[in-house]
């Protein structure tokens, strides 16, 4: 994320202590004065974050994911644009070269992590219930059911949402939000925070494209624009085209953990 | 959107810190919310009723203040105001992504007693 952004920066030190009172005033028998305060009411300056807690354990993920040498991705997009499949297919196409595990995060039913099971790769769910992200204390308890040391890849597949998973940071070190030809290129303008969060961006579904009727010169002049900090790649998870690259992509940033 | 979610952790800031000073009762909260922090102002009030109840913050009052968002221009290397996440510099009209202000969501105080 880039230095000159709000995002994620809020909050400063934090500072706990009572304001003393302006005004001095003397209780006794002169208290008929009438004064509407109420007695023994104290303000407490606190100026913290309220992501802090969740920024505090996603760190501590981060840490701990960095010491099993573990590349860590939360893939990120609208409900259907191709997360499970993509995840699914990235697994299958690694092989034995790079040894892929899921954490994947869904409001109500286990049927994404079945389709991964089909893979042969360990895949732990987490319900969210109403809870409409993932946040870092799901995602460290999620991981403690997976045997990590025989992992190189963790992939968090994030419940399908463009604005609350934007604030909440899982301890990953790659986010990677997908973007479907079927959904519209205007997508990253009516989303900028997840875009501008991500550091790769993916077009899915790409063998769709010409049905779709997608524009991809707009698509693409709105990820360089909103995600300005990402790699970009596009590609079929159905047909393989243009996974290539993006498994190449996986398998240098692994070596670099 | 995930303000129960928020607004609970508010709480509990603000019950932490009622407690380490020894009081016994919240009667307000302040927050900071930005204008394009995702959160809406309304939907943190209505979270705040309902995770409150039956806590040390029973029945106080949540005061919200809003946070205009401001952009910062690279190349002019000055802040101007905004309404979005990009927007053209007044100055050299080249668009901005880089926020400076509008995504806070903090807790400022609480009124203990
Ligand atoms: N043609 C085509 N269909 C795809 C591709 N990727 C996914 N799909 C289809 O798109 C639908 C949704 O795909 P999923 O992988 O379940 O999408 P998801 O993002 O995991 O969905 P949620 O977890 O519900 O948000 C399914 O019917 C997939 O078969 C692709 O590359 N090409
Ligand atoms: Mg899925
Ligand atoms: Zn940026
Ligand atoms: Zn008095
Ligand atoms: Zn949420
Ligand atoms: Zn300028």
């Amino acid at each position: 994320m880039c230095q000159e952004c709000g995002c994620g920066n809020v909050g400063g030190d934090v500072k706990i202590g009572a304001h003393s009172p302006e005004h001095e005033h003397h209780h006794g028998l002169e208290h008929g004065h009438g004064h509407a305060h109420d007695h023994g009411k104290k303000t407490v300056d606190l100026n913290r974050s309220l992501m802090e807690k969740n920024a505090l354990l996603a760190e501590r993920n981060r840490g701990f994911f960095r010491a099993k040498k573990l590349l860590v991705l939360n893939v990120v997009s609208s409900p259907g644009s191709g997360k499970t499949t993509f995840i699914r297919e990235t697994a299958t196409r690694l092989g034995t070269s790079l040894r892929v595990g899921v954490i994947v995060g869904d409001l109500a039913t286990d049927n994404d992590a079945a389709r991964l099971r089909t893979a042969g790769i360990p895949v732990v769910q987490i319900t969210t219930g109403t809870v409409c992200h993932l946040d870092a204390d799901m995602v460290a308890k999620a991981a403690a059911q997976l045997d990590l040391d025989k992992l190189d890849v963790l992939v968090i597949e994030n419940v399908g949402n463009l604005v609350c998973p934007a604030d909440y940071d899982l301890g990953e070190d790659l986010r990677v939000v997908l973007l479907s030809v079927t959904e519209g290129e205007d997508k990253p303008l009516k989303y900028p925070p997840m875009f501008h969060s991500a550091h790769v961006a993916v077009v899915t579904k790409s063998d769709l494209a010409a049905a779709a009727g997608f524009n991809r010169d707009l698509a693409l002049v709105n990820l360089h624009r909103i995600s300005h900090h990402a790699r970009i790649f596009e590609l079929s998870a159905k047909t393989g085209d243009g996974m290539k690259p993006w498994l190449d992509f996986l398998a240098q940033q692994r070596a670099a953990v | 959107m995930h303000e129960v979610a928020i607004m609970t952790e508010a709480l509990r800031m603000a019950v932490d810190a009622a407690k380490s000073a020894g009081a016994s009762r919240v009667s307000k909260l302040r927050l900071r919310i930005g204008s394009l922090s995702g959160v809406v102002p309304d939907s943190m009030r209505f979270a705040f009723d309902v995770v409150c109840h039956g806590t040390l913050a029973d029945g106080a009052t949540l005061e919200i203040e809003a946070i205009s968002a401001a952009c910062w221009c690279m190349t002019c290397q000055t802040e101007f105001e905004c309404v979005d996440f990009f927007n053209e510099c007044p100055r050299c009209h080249n668009v901005s992504g880089e926020l400076r202000h509008g995504r806070e969501l903090e807790i400022a105080d609480v009124e203990i007693s």
